[in-house]
């Protein structure tokens, strides 16, 4: 999480970290490392332009501002806020239940409310069909009740809303969770003595000093929600980029699916831009924990909380887990490869860990300059660097088609440029995670070493890196785990022949052989697993330092 | 120490822009050589071991590079002569017909274009039909008789039929017939079917497969589909309970949907490779593995089905029918039935 291991650290967020940096050769040297990597992965944003322009303005009004457009949006907007609306209580309740109470099992529990983070979309929307449609497993066991079919709630605008509230919440989840522990509780206190109630004390004196913590989750929710294909496609409701699929679909028309996709970049960047304003207007937290709070004895709702809690990961874990293994089990009586699996679980993890590395290393430069000189030249930098977050998978793919056979052919359909769809559409992600580890590290360290005669780089390697490293691995993490997920793209740049586990599921899946399709779903689970949890979810559940 | 991060930096982003302009197509010397490169909109599971199979006929190595066939047109459409694939095949004939119009496939030979009817291949001879599939419905015998049934699609909406059938608008295959329907019978015609399909409370599924378990479930009573469907659910579970009805009145109301495939290239294999998918030993694995028809005359289906020549198929250009699909899903969206 791209905050998460530095707010822990629990070291104070002053204005400070924004240095008086001198013009140094290597500052420039950054700035130009930034900007090339960001002029790059804008490339893709470049190309839909173009291809939108192509039906020229009348063509691309008439896609744009028409009803259906509008539909659309109206439809986009009440998911997103939908989601982020109903995920934002969600996540805040668990982080206060697993942070300030006395929940038996806190730990575990904060692990597995983490986990669905490690779900692809699609898989999910898969399995919560399958258990909760209408005439899914959870109807068949009640059927000896008498109920032949249950409501239709499974798909369309109410399938949506749960399948991405179930799975993206772990995003603002584990922020607050670090939020809420490097939060000084004597403010609580002061609360409370001055005769305020818990509910009083949490909504006037907690809540407010989280929105910091809870915001950046609250954006990446957003765009998750935005970009998503797999679970909206699943249960049906149209939106963005089901539109935008749709058109390559029915129209094998290029410039009317970009006129579309501009609209979605429009609205992504608009997001973007509103967390950042949000951010800038907010009070910053007192941060750096005194002493820990006080947990909170939960009393006779000990029970009720613990069954809410597991409920919860019964239904957005456990269930899925075992609709997952029992299709598996029937497909490997069907001839399903568990050596195919194994080569794909190979080939993901062979492109999805350059990636996250190389993600991170390109994220550096765009942060460090961003942070530490925080110019208008930087910061529109790092904004332009948000591109690939805009842009749903199936044009970043199609860039990159045009591009590579027009600039390096040999490269086209190499691994090397699969890569490079990933960074662009993942790189966002790295960045926010470098930027933040930044922005809560205060200059005076590195500015005493140069005094002590360090070398701009040697300063960087020994002093900056290692204090900001539990950060870039949450981002390497994070990135880890989108490309494992990554499907359009890949489906489009990979070369002939190589299988990632999600092509693997989609090829199972699309035929509607689930039963295939399980094994491998199962192993991109598994091989997520580890990684995220050890670079993103231990860490930010870690206690910290007091 | 001090600069060897950013001199090796420029030197890597150097080198690299270098390899990218000095680099040359490869020579076109050893093409025989090379494999031969497939783009397929068909599943795997649909046409892996034919292709496996045609590699070991042949002794050509087979790349096969599997996507969704809309994907796959954009990607080739995107590629233009520079694609490295010889062939596609699509699991539908409005992508091939797109394809037509961006001329990107090379016209085939006449004596393999001749293996199947003129309904079953391109105009202009660009592309060939390579198994058959047509939309019907499925019903469940023992709650609604064979005399029951519409007769026609525009039968959809009569009271009778209220909240008793089931179709899948987002799917392909529903939105190609519903264009077909367009070509036909007009644009006011389909809205009216649509509206008085939506009026008629259809259950909506995500796709075919998903229509025919209702039906055998118990959940509708019939639904539009594609044929082999039912008898891949059979397959699966031979306890299925639903047959095939084909509707034989008003017009565009049946429509034989095609998997065809075109050659990119001038490569004398991507012809051999067309070819070897309309020989009778390919046309047999269709009818035996995926319950399709069989396009080449003599090959019979391998269930029970009505026979093609049966069929009325409404005479449209497929090519017209891709041109028309762009309309149709907005008036799908429209109509309200793709929520």
């Amino acid at each position: 999480m791209p905050t998460a291991a530095s707010a822990t650290q629990g070291r104070p967020r002053t204005s400070v970290a924004r240095g008086r940096v001198s013009r140094s050769p290597s500052l420039v040297f950054v700035a130009i490392l930034a900007v090339l990597t960001a002029a790059a992965v804008n490339l893709p944003l470049v190309y839909l332009f173009l291809r939108a322009a192509q039906q020229g303005v009348s063509g691309y009004a008439s896609v744009v501002f028409s009803t259906s457009t509008a539909r659309l949006t109206v439809r986009t907007l009440g998911l997103v806020f939908g989601v982020v609306a109903t995920a934002t209580p969600l996540a805040v309740t668990l982080a206060w239940v697993v942070t300030r109470t006395d929940l038996p099992g806190r730990r575990f529990w904060a692990a597995t409310a983490a986990l669905p983070l490690v779900f692809p979309s699609y898989v999910a929307a898969l399995t919560f069909v399958a258990s909760f449609g209408p005439r899914g497993y959870l109807q068949r066991l009640l059927e000896d009740f008498g109920i032949e079919r249950l409501p239709d709630f499974a798909y369309g605008f109410s399938g949506a809303l749960l399948v991405l509230t179930l799975y993206t919440y772990p995003y603002i989840f584990l922020l607050t969770v670090a939020g809420l522990r490097s939060l000084d509780a004597t403010t609580e206190e002061a609360s409370r003595s001055l005769g305020c109630g818990r509910w009083r004390t949490f909504f006037s004196a907690v809540l407010p000093q989280l929105l910091p913590a809870m915001a950046p989750g609250a954006l990446l929710v957003t765009l998750y929600t935005l970009a998503d294909f797999g679970a909206v496609s699943i249960v049906r409701y149209n939106t963005f980029t089901m539109a935008i699929y749709n058109a390559y679909q029915a129209l094998f028309d290029r410039s009317i699916a970009a006129s579309l996709a501009t609209v979605l970049v429009v609205l992504t960047a608009s997001f973007i831009v509103l967390e950042i304003w949000f951010l800038s207007h907010l009070r910053p937290a007192r941060l750096g924990a005194s002493r820990p709070a006080r947990a909170i004895p939960l009393g006779k709702w000990r029970g009720p909380v613990m069954a809410g809690v597991a409920g919860l990961s019964l239904i957005n874990v456990w269930v899925p887990v075992a609709v997952l293994l029992s299709w598996s089990v029937r497909g490997l009586g069907r001839g399903s490869s568990v050596a195919e699996a194994g080569w794909s679980a190979l080939n993901s993890l062979g492109v999805a860990l350059p990636t996250a590395v190389l993600a991170v290393a390109l994220s550096l430069p765009i942060a460090v300059w961003a942070v530490r000189v925080a110019s208008i030249p930087a910061r529109v930098t790092q904004a332009l660097s948000f591109a690939g977050y805009a842009l749903p998978g199936l044009v970043v793919g199609l860039a990159l088609v045009f591009v590579t056979l027009r600039l390096i052919p040999v490269l086209y359909q190499s691994l090397t440029i699969l890569t490079a769809a990933y960074v662009i559409r993942f790189l966002p992600e790295a960045i926010s995670a470098s930027r933040s580890s930044l922005a809560t590290l205060a200059p005076t360290f590195e500015e005493a070493a140069k005094a002590l005669g360090g070398s701009p780089w040697r300063v960087f390697r020994t002093v900056t890196l290692p204090l900001i490293k539990p950060g870039l691995l949450a981002g390497s993490g994070l990135v880890f785990l989108t490309t494992m997920k990554e499907l359009p793209a890949t489906l489009i740049l990979r070369p002939t022949g190589f299988d990632t586990l999600a092509t693997v599921i989609w090829s199972a899946a699309s035929e509607g052989i689930y039963s295939r399709a399980a094994l491998p779903a199962i192993c991109l689970l598994a091989v997520s697993f580890f990684p995220v949890y050890l670079l993103i979810i231990r860490p930010s559940l870690r206690e910290s330092p007091s | 120490m001090r600069y060897w991060l950013q001199w090796s930096t420029v030197a890597i982003v150097v080198t690299a822009v270098l390899a990218g302009a000095c680099t040359q197509p490869a020579d076109e010397d050893d093409l025989a050589s090379q494999p031969l490169v497939v783009y397929s909109g068909r599943n795997e599971a649909l046409i892996g071991q034919l292709l496996k199979r045609f590699e070991r006929h042949t002794g050509l190595q087979v790349k096969v590079r599997y996507a969704s066939t809309s994907e796959l047109v954009a990607t080739l459409l995107e590629e233009g002569k520079a694609t490295p694939a010889d062939v596609f095949i699509s699991q539908d004939a409005a992508a091939l017909g797109a394809l037509v119009a961006a001329g990107r496939l090379k016209p085939l030979r006449q004596e393999l274009l001749s293996r199947v009817e003129p309904r079953f291949r391109a105009p202009g001879g660009e592309w060939i039909g390579i198994s058959g599939r047509a939309r019907c419905l499925v019903y469940a015998p023992e709650r609604i008789g064979a005399d029951e049934l519409p007769t026609s699609l525009d039968e959809l909406g009569d009271a009778r039929f209220r909240g008793r059938f089931g179709v899948a608008p987002a799917n392909g295959s529903f939105q190609a017939h519903m264009a077909v329907y367009r070509t036909v019978r007009g644009a006011d015609a389909l809205g009216r079917l649509l509206a008085a399909m939506v009026a008629n409370e259809p259950g909506r599924y995500a796709k075919n497969s998903a229509i025919v378990e209702a039906v055998s479930a118990g959940e509708i009573d019939f639904g539009v589909v594609n044929h082999y469907y039912l008898w891949r659910a059979k397959e699966e579970n031979p306890s299925v309970s639903a047959e095939n009805f084909f509707l034989t009145e008003g017009e565009a109301s049946s429509f034989i949907n095609l998997a065809g495939a075109g050659a990119l290239s001038d490569r004398p294999d991507a012809a051999r490779l067309i070819t070897f998918l309309l020989s009778d030993d390919a046309q047999a694995y269709f009818a035996a593995e995926t319950f399709e028809y069989p396009l080449v005359p003599g090959i019979e289906p391998s269930v029970e089905l009505t026979p093609l020549a049966e069929i009325d198929t409404p005479d449209v250009d497929y090519g017209a029918v891709s041109a028309a699909l762009s309309a149709t899903l907005s008036d799908i969206v429209d109509s309200g039935l793709l929520r």
